[in-house]
Order: C-alpha cells, then structure tokens, then sequence
C-alpha cells in the first residue's frame, strides 16, 4: 500500500512541472500584454511597468525566477491589482469555492448516493425508472442551462431564493450550490445504481440474507462497500469537473470564486494570477486524484497493484 | 400448457407485475421513508431561507445613512498614482481630495484640498492656497510639500503611471517624466512655503483646474508610503486598512476582494460638518444583468449600468428609477486609412454617410443614445462640434460609385473588428447589414478578445474598428487631441501638419474662449472632412437610483461628489423634488 | 415437453452474429429506440437545413426585435429580430458537427495510440500508458480557457482542443480491449502467418474492438457538445457570426426575464440531443456488452 502511495506521488511531481511549464510560455505566447490599455500608454511607462514585473528580463530567467519564487511558496504579485500578492488572492477565493464544492459534492453524493441505491433496490420499476432519468436529465442539461432556469423560478418568479452573492444575504448559498451539485448528483445517481445492482446480485450478499440478517444491515455493511466503489473512484474526476463548472456557477451568481478568477485573469493576461491558480489547482487536482485513488484502493485491494488508474476494466 | 417455476413466471408476468417478497417491501418502505425525511428537510430549508427575508440593505442604508452603490468592476487597488479606471474614480474621490473640486451640478471647480487660487497676469502661473485645516487621517496637516513630493512620485518614470499625462501641462512635467530631465527642481511646481503650492504651466491651460479633481493628481502621504517600502514600488501595502493615510471625506473601513468596499465618515476631513453621508458600501459589479436584480431586491441604491434589454422597460415605468444623460464621449469607428478600399476618402464618407445612425439609436440601443457626426461631444462647456453629413443614403451611392465601386461592383470587403461585448456585437450586426442594404457591400464582422482587440489597434490590424473614447475633462481638446499626427491613441493614419498647429499651438495661445472655440472648429472641421473616423454615437451614463438617494445629479462627466449625496427615507418617488439637506 | 420448447431449442441453434443480437436487444430497449429516431431526425434537419429553414441565417429585422412564438415565427425571434427556428436549426449544424468531428479526432487519435500500445506492450506500453495517465490528470478545463483565450476564433483549434482532451479515455478502452483480445487464437494465427503488425491491428483487432468503441463514442459525443456549449457560454467557443447552441442558450440567459424563449428553446434541443445521445448510447452498450447485465 504504501509502495502504491510513492509510486503514485512521484508520478505526480513530472505532471505538476509540466502543468507549470506549458501554462508559463503558453500564457506569454498569447497576443496582448498586460499593460495593453485603451488609452495608448507612453513607451517610458510602459518600460517602468515591465521593469517592475521584471517582465524585461530574457525569457528563460524569467521562468527560472518564477520556479525559485514558486519553492517558497510565494506566486508572485497580482498584474492586475497591484498590491496584492497572488496568494492573497488565490486565498480569498479558494476559501469561497471550496465552500461552494463541498457543498455541491454533498448535494450530489447524498441525493445522488440515495437515489441511485434507492433505485437499485427495485430494477426496472418505476421506482427505478423516475429517478434514473431525472438522473438523465441532470447530466444532459449543461450547468449554464440548468442555474438560469432555477434563478427564473425559484429567484425571479416565485422569489423564494436570492440570486446573487454568497453570504451576503441567508440563502443566497442554495441555488448555486444545488445548481453545480445537480450534475454529479445524476452521474452519481448512475454509479451507485450499477455498482449497487452488481453487487447485490452477488453471493455473498445472498448468503447475508439467507442468514437472516436484517435488510439494512445486509446494505449498509455488506453492499455498500463494494457498491458505492465506482462512486469513490469517481470522485476524482468529480472534483476537476466540479472546479470546471464553478468558471459558470460562480459566474452565473456573481460568486467571488477562484473559478471566476481565473477566467478573468485569463481575459486580463494577469500573467502571475493565472500561472498562479493554474498550478495550484493542478496541484489540488492531482491531489485529489490520489486520495480518490487511495481510498479506492483500500477499499479494493485488487487494485492496489494496477500501476494505472483505468485498469479497471 | 407447461408449468412455470416461479421465476419463470414472473419474468413472463412483465416488469411491471413482478410480485414483491415481504423482505423486499420493507427494504422499499424502510429507504422511502429515509428518502421523504430528507426531502422534506430541503423542503423545510427552502421555505425558512425565504422568510429569513429581513431588512434589505437600502432600509438598512436609509436608517444608518449609509449608501450602497454599485461601483462596476473590482477596483485594480487604491493607489491613486497607480490605478486607471473610472471605478477606481469613485473610489478614490471619495478617500481622498484634489485641490480643487467639482460641483456635481455645474461641472465648475470649487475649492478642495486648495481653499483659494490666483492666477497670473499671462494666467501660466496658478498659486493654490492650501486650507489650514486639511487634515490627513493621522491628524498630520496637509502641506503644500505633500503636493510636490506627490507629484515627483505621480511624474517618475520608475513609478509606471499611466496618467502621468495629466500632469504634462506643468512646464518640464513630461521632460521628467521621459528621463529628459533628472532633477525634479526644475518641474514647474514648487512650495515656497508649507501653505503655498505655486504651480508654472507651459501654457495657459484652460481646463488645469478640472485636473486637480483626477485622481492622478491628487497628494497621497509621504511618510505611510515610505514607511512600507520604495515609492516608486507598486507592490507595497500601503493602501490596506489600517495602514491607508487619506485626506477625504472618508475612510477606509473595510476591503473584502470582489466582495465590498467599505468607507466611514472622516473625523479629520476639514468640511465634515457638511458630509452627510455616515458610511458607503462600494459593491463590485461587473455583471450588469445580477447588479439590476440587485437593485430591485433592495441590496444596492444605486447601479453602474442597466443590461440594454432592460431599458424599454424602465422607460415605460411610472416613477421611474432610470436616470439618463449624456456623458462625455463618442462612440466611433477608426478607419485605417492605409488600407484600400479605405484611403480614398469618398469612401470613408461614403461609409459614414449610409448609417441610419437614428435607427440604430432607437432599435438596438433602444433609444438610450445619441446620435454623434463629429468627435466631440455637443455642448462641451459650450463647443458645439461641425456636422459635415448626415444619413443619406442615395448620396452615399453616389460617392461610392464616383470612387470606382458602383452599386458595390468590385468591392474587396472589409470586416469590422470589435472587442467582445454584447453591445458591440449588436451595432456591428446592424452596420454590417445597414452598409448591405445601402451600398451593396459585403463587410464581414469579427470579435476579439480584449487583449488582442487593443493589439490589434495598436498595431494598426485592422480595416475598421470600433472605438470609444470618454474624456477625462470637460473640454474639447481631449478629443481633439486624439488625432495628432503622433498621437497614440490616432491609430488611423490621419496627419496633417497645421491640424496639429491648431491643436498644439493655435488653441492654447488664444485669448479669449470664442477664439479658442473657433481653432477647435477650424480644427474639427478639417478632421471630418477627412473622415478617417465614424462617429456613432455620444454615450448616455444609465444608472438605476433608488428615490431616497438625493444629491447625485447627473453631469457630462458622470461624476460622483459624495459630499452632496444625502439619504431621504421619506422619498418614495423619484418626482418628488429632493428637499435641500438641513446641515 | 411441448413444441414450442422443441423450435426454441432450434431457434437457439441458428445462431445469430454479435451484431444481429445486438440489433434485437437493441430494439427492445424502447429509450434507445427513441432515442436513435430523435438522433436521425436531427441529422436529417441538421443536414438539410439551408434548404428547409423558414428564413435566410442572416435575416434581421430591427424594428422587430424579440417577439414571442406566433404564426410567422413558430419559436419568436431573437433581439435583432432573426427567426429563432432558423437560429435554431444552424446553431445545430453547428453544435453537431463539432461533437461529430471533435469526437472523430478523440476517436482516431485514441484508437490508434490504445491499439498500438495494447499489441506491442512490454516498455512501449508502459510509456504511452504512463503518458496517457500524466495527460489524465492534467486539469484541461483550465488549459482549454487559457487556449481558446490565447488563440481564440479559430474553429479548427476548437476541434483540436476538445478532441485532445476526450482521446485518452478511448485509448485506455481500446488498449484494454486489445489486450484481451490479443489473447485469443485467431491473433496467434494472424501473427504465425506473418501478417505485419500493422495489419493484424487494422483488420482484426480493431473490428472486434469495435463493441466498446461504439458505444463510447455515443457517450463522447454529448460530452463534447457539452463542452462546446460551456465554451461558448464563456465566449470563448463558436464565434458570432456562426451560432451554436452554446452561444444561443448564453445569450438566452441574459435576457431570460425578458425573453424566456430565447433560453428555453434552445435549451430544449440540446438538452434532447444530449438526452438521445446518452439513451442510445446506454442501449448499444447494454446490447453489445454480454457481460454488464442488468439483472
């Protein structure tokens, strides 16, 4: 297990180099520099900005500043507010966003979870059919589609719910949390329906209740481990797709995000503030990717000896 | 008939009937009532967040005195040598003070940070007389050696400010500025004693004082500043709460990133008594669509824009919080006239002429703009712009046709770049098919993303594209100094050598203000006969304002003096005339 | 026993091909069915959409503006007064064939490296397998924003940018699917013949691979357009003057209080393309998949 765990986290370091890498001479590759404005700006100023940025330095010193500067821990200051360091502001926002994903991962893995396991219990009824393609309807429907709707009815029609900010004003946390969880609360839903059917038709759950075990001792302590394995080993990819979907929750809500961040900075050329959240949601990403992995792992031994994830057929 | 075993028979029975044993029952009960419970707890969780309504902030507001206004985009920082936006602006003037003011009802400076000034004889030399009593928040007086050091820092070619310019008219402010010049000494602008600030221009400037009310201009405190780092440096904390030194009518109370800004009322401001403003919340808006549902919900009084869809609407209202008006600048298209078809000037008239710029006001831009000929706006402290053509359709035939391209015959096409925003997308649209319908030419229309739309100009890519330009003062040379044959902002490839002595020269050296007028009309008229633009539109500033706020006029230059805003509960309509403040 | 038994023994004898079998499953599968038929029809419309639309793509009316759904314009018509049907129809050309072609390049670039790596195996395998895992965890939302942002309008890199992100799952399938299939004898044969690798790869392994294939290029395809429709929302995908579903259901957002049918219809069809498309895609992979079985 732990030799999993090493194997796991040294091929990691090569990905998050190569993250930092291609987003560095990526991001200075695009036309459009950051100090481009509207009203032309005078060639000394424009050398004393550069200077300042040490944007007039070659290149490569460029980068290999940045990597000195990236093993304390320091992203460099903001191009666009100045002032702030990009830690700073990578912070703020990650507080926000993280609240907001664990907030729709709890959305989507409780109402997902139930009724997928709700709907595995009875195959091929109705109790299994509404649920699935309501599950079906929440996958085909894109994000951006999904929040308008629910802000037309629930925050314009019926003015039940506040539609913008987050925790501004009490409520104001539930549409956009339900918004992005609705998602992954269908693929969930899915996953725990086929992962539950499987492992109820096994034997050994039979046996359990030819023991005459109680129903919900025989799914809690039995099925679920087996069952909801996809469901873990989803979560993920479930995690990156969530950071993907805050770029429009978080615009949607006027949600002071790191998703939203990031987009403005990347319409900015905020050089720093991109680099900066590129890498450390890499980082997070694959982080997590690795704790799903493990989880999964313990859970299944099996595969704890798979030197790649998708072995699982 | 063969006997079926019992599984056989219920997979012959159909889905639907399969017979449920008794265990299987309980496991379906057992989870559907752990499935109900919790949807009625989301249910339950729904309602109480609807009902946990409570007071809205303009209540809040109205009660304490307190504005919450909707202030765009997140403001870059508050550095006032460093920062170049108009959300910043606001922010700013209401932190601290220039020399002089503007009332927001006439646009005329008043006395700010300055409490009197003189003018010499040849009016080159201004000397302010600072107030006694203008304070910084630390207590400290405010001198007039804040108001050099501030301006070395403002001019230094280390510091990277953008606005540096605004500060060229003061003789050897741009020599400085370059690294012409090393020794601040010689820039015009000197404190013979603590009270006095003696300010010598290259020539008379008619519109300096309106200046004094930039942001670029304004004194910030030697002492904080140096105390967190280089002055040159843009990275230093000095602009965080707690560390701010300002000498406005507010203080920075509070800044949570993109969440809102907020500002006290100043104890040491030397005219506190006259603020009536306790606090004002500064919100980030940058989604036009969410500030208006913000404001209907009560969170905000006032908005920065208002989405175009929601316009008609407004308009229609009864009592309507919509306020419009015109605001100081021009929305036009550059003409790169180093392109064919576009260095043949019929052309460039032509294109001009065959605009319904009428309809496209009142459809698209649902009749909240005003329809421009010329660069500059009508009415700019009184000059009024030369309109050399209006929308004729046959005469723009005819002019296309005299140019070689008749009824579109030969056309090589042309596209329209713009920078991606709804609107621009929504004019582009309707030029492309007006020019269609028209001329008979094929324009194609391509958006860019705004980095590489301002590349783009810069760099001269382009056949024709969109531009908007908003003074920074009152006067018609900021306009007109646009098109200078060294210019940066030009980007058309207009030049003309006595265009430029008008403007340089000319214009400043005039005597009296008809005379100067006249060499700005000399000078426009010379400009449009050109053509080397399409002016489109003036812009209109749109702002949804809640009738309890009183005190924020509109003016050309959209400009917020938070001195004379005050908060009336009692107003619930926005005909009801504000009753003067009892200060 | 009776006779019925007796011809079902014999019909079972016939045998059938993997495919006919599949077909039949298929059939049963009423969503998929559904499915399948909203799928062809949007083809057809998509297809011969500038001879059947209502109105010419580029037809604006200012004075019009929106106007709800009436006689002349079955789904009303957007701000600057074009026929929603009309938009609607190319936005679909569009938003289609972006998913069929992304999906094309994902699905050539896919197959080919998960073939190769799955026949040849050994250290050849272990390195592109260990590239496609480096790959895999590289957060390609944020390189796509960053990409679309950097290079912007140009429709081919769209294609090539969605196409590069979705091909790494489809070589970890197909590999897979060669692996096992390497196994089998009628490849020992191929390969004791002395057919070429290249050849043994083109004509036997990736015809019986084809299964899973299939079915996950169904189940690429919506994610695609998905991903289109996210770019576009954010403006960094299909450009105006060309219009997708993405772009129309964005602009229908804005205006959502003022105008609902500028959101709804749009999103009304690709909700059901998507919807069709993952039915179906369910439905192959139930009927060509022996072994995932239900219950």
């Amino acid at each position: 297990m732990s030799r999993f765990i090493a194997l796991r986290l040294l091929q990691a370091i090569p990905v998050i180099l190569a993250v930092i890498t291609v987003t560095f001479f990526l991001v200075r590759v695009a036309p459009g520099g950051p100090f481009d404005s509207e009203k032309a700006v005078l060639p000394e100023v424009k050398a004393a900005l550069e200077a300042q940025y040490k944007l007039d330095l070659p290149l490569f010193q460029q980068y290999t500043a940045y990597l000195g500067d990236l093993a304390e821990g320091d992203f460099g200051p903001s191009f666009k507010y100045p002032g702030r360091s990009v830690n700073e502001l990578i912070e703020a926002g990650l507080l926000v966003t993280a609240e907001l994903g664990l907030y729709a991962l709890l959305i989507a893995t409780l109402i997902g979870g139930l009724a997928g396991i709700f709907a595995s219990l009875k195959p091929n009824s109705a109790q299994d059919y509404i649920p699935m393609s309501l599950a079906m309807i929440g996958i085909c429907m894109p994000t951006f589609l999904l929040g308008p709707l629910l802000v037309l009815i629930f925050g314009i029609e019926l003015e039940w719910l506040p539609v913008t900010g987050w925790g501004d004003i009490p409520g104001d946390k539930i549409l956009p949390s339900i918004t992005l969880g609705a998602a992954y609360a269908a693929y969930i839903a899915r996953l725990s329906r086929a992962g539950m059917l499987e492992v109820l038709s096994q034997d050994y759950i039979r046996t359990a209740r030819a023991k005459g075990l109680p129903e919900h001792r025989v799914v809690l302590k039995h099925a679920l481990r087996g069952g909801l394995l996809p469901v873990i080993a989803f979560l993920g990819p479930a995690f990156a797709g969530l950071l993907a979907g805050s770029f429009v929750v978080e615009t949607l809500f006027q949600i002071p995000g790191l998703g939203r961040f990031y987009v403005q900075a990347a319409f900015n050329r905020d050089y720093t503030m991109i680099l900066g959240t590129t890498v450390f949601l890499s980082t997070l990403i694959v982080l997590f990717n690795l704790l799903s992995d493990i989880l999964a792992a313990s859970l299944n031994p099996r595969l704890r000896h798979q030197f790649h994830t998708g072995g699982m057929p | 008939m063969r006997r079926l075993s019992l599984t056989e028979f219920r997979r012959r029975a159909g889905l639907w009937f399969r017979l449920e044993s008794t265990q299987e029952r309980k496991r379906r009960r057992g989870f559907a009532r752990f499935t109900k419970a919790t949807c009625i707890g989301c249910l339950l969780t729904l309602v109480l967040a609807a009902c946990m309504g409570g007071e809205s902030n303009v209540e809040r507001g109205n009660r304490e005195g307190g504005l919450h206004y909707g202030n765009g985009a997140e403001p870059q920082g508050l550095d006032p040598h460093v920062v170049t936006g108009v959300p910043e602006n606001h922010l700013l003037r209401a932190l601290f003070e220039g020399l002089a003011v503007k009332n927001p009802y006439t646009l005329e400076s008043e006395p700010g940070v300055a409490e009197r000034w003189e003018f010499s004889e040849d009016r080159r030399v201004i000397t302010f007389f600072i107030n006694p009593e203008a304070r910084w928040s630390n207590g400290d007086p405010v001198t007039a050696d804040d108001y050099v050091w501030s301006w070395k820092r403002a001019l230094h070619p280390d510091m990277g400010n953008e606005y540096s310019y605004m500060l060229f008219p003061v003789v050897n402010a741009e020599a400085f500025a370059k690294r012409e010049l090393e020794d601040f000494s010689e820039v015009g602008v000197k404190a013979p004693d603590p009270s006095r600030l003696v300010v010598t221009l290259r020539e008379p400037t008619p519109y300096f004082l309106q200046l004094m009310d930039h942001y670029s201009t304004f004194a910030v405190h030697r002492p904080t500043i140096e105390k967190f780092g280089k002055a040159t440096d843009r990275f230093t904390k000095w602009t965080r709460v707690g560390n701010i030194v300002s000498n406005g009518p507010f203080e920075l109370e509070e800044w949570l990133l993109n969440r809102r800004i907020t500002m006290k009322k100043s104890d040491s401001y030397w005219n506190k008594d006259k603020v009536s403003l306790n606090k004002v919340v500064f919100y980030p808006t940058d989604n036009l669509v969410s500030e208006e549902r913000g404001f209907r919900a009560g969170q905000i009084h006032y908005t920065y824009e208002i989405p175009l869809a929601k316009i008609p609407i407004y308009q229609a209202m009864e009592d309507t919080p919509y306020v419009q008006a015109p605001w100081i600048g021009t929305y036009y298209y550059l003409l790169n006239t180093t392109r064919e078809p576009l260095t043949d000037p019929r052309v460039r008239r032509a294109l001009a002429m065959a605009l319904d710029r009428d309809t496209l006001a009142r459809t698209v831009m649902e009749g909240s703009v005003i329809p421009a000929y010329s660069i500059t706006p009508p009415n700019t402290l009184g000059y009024y712009p030369p309109k050399l053509f209006d929308y004729d359709p046959q005469g723009a035939r005819d002019l296309l046709a005299e140019a070689g391209f008749p009824n579109g015959e030969g056309w090589p096409g042309l596209e329209i770049t713009y920078n991606t925003l709804e609107s621009h997308r929504k004019i582009a649209v309707a030029v492309q098919q007006m020019w269609k319908d028209a001329l008979n030419i094929d324009i194609t229309i391509a958006n860019q993303e705004w980095k590489v739309y301002l590349d783009s100009v810069t760099t001269m890519n382009f056949d024709v594209a969109r531009r908007g330009w908003i003074g920074d003062y009152v006067d018609a040379n900021n306009f007109l100094d646009l098109f200078l044959e060294n210019g940066g902002n030009n980007n058309t490839g207009f030049a003309e050598a006595y265009y430029d002595e008008l403007i340089l020269n000319l214009a400043p050296q005039a005597k009296t203000r008809e005379e100067r007028y006249a060499r700005f009309f000399e000078a426009e008229t010379m400009l449009m006969e050109q053509t080397p633009i399409i002016p489109i539109y003036t812009y209109t500033s749109r702002h949804l304002i809640h009738p309890s706020v009183c005190g924020i006029p509109s003016n050309l230059m959209d400009s917020l003096n938070l001195r004379y805003v005050w908060l009336d509960a009692d107003r619930t309509s926005s005909s009801q005339p504000c009753e003067s403040q009892s200060l | 026993m009776s006779d019925s038994g007796l011809t079902a023994i014999q019909d079972a004898e016939k045998g059938t091909s993997l495919w006919q079998d599949a077909w039949v499953r298929l059939r049963k599968n009423k969503l998929a069915v559904f499915g399948l038929i909203v799928l062809a029809t949007m083809g057809v419309i998509a297809l011969l959409t500038p001879w059947i639309a209502p109105y010419a793509y580029d037809a604006q009316n200012l004075d019009l503006g929106a106007t709800p759904p009436s006689a002349e314009h079955f789904l009303g018509t957007d701000i600057f007064g074009r026929d929603m049907l009309t938009q609607i129809m190319y936005g679909g050309r569009v938003s289609l064939a972006v998913g069929l072609i992304a999906t094309s390049v994902a699905l050539t670039i896919g197959v080919t490296w998960g073939a190769v790596a799955g026949y040849v195996g050994g250290r050849t395998d272990a390195v592109m397998m260990r590239l496609v895992d480096i790959l895999y965890a590289l957060p390609f939302m944020i390189f796509i924003v960053l990409l679309m942002v950097v290079f912007g309008r140009n429709i081919i890199l769209l294609f090539l940018a969605i196409g590069a992100v979705e091909w790494l799952t489809m070589a970890r399938i197909m590999r897979g699917q060669v692996q096992s299939l390497r196994q089998q004898e009628f490849v020992e044969a191929a390969v004791s013949l002395g057919l070429p690798a290249r050849t043994i790869i083109r004509r036997h392994l990736i015809p019986n691979a084809l299964g899973p294939i299939i079915v996950y290029t169904t189940l690429t395809i919506p994610s695609v357009m998905l991903l289109e429709a996210f770019l576009s929302f954010l403006g960094l995908g299909i450009q105006p003057p060309q219009t997708s579903w993405g772009l129309l259901i964005s602009y229908g957002a804005e205006t959502m209080e003022e105008y609902p049918w500028l959101l709804i219809y749009p999103g009304l069809a690709l909700t059901l393309t998507l919807f069709s498309l993952n039915y179906l895609g369910d439905g192959l992979r139930d009927a060509l998949d022996v072994r995932g079985s239900k219950d």
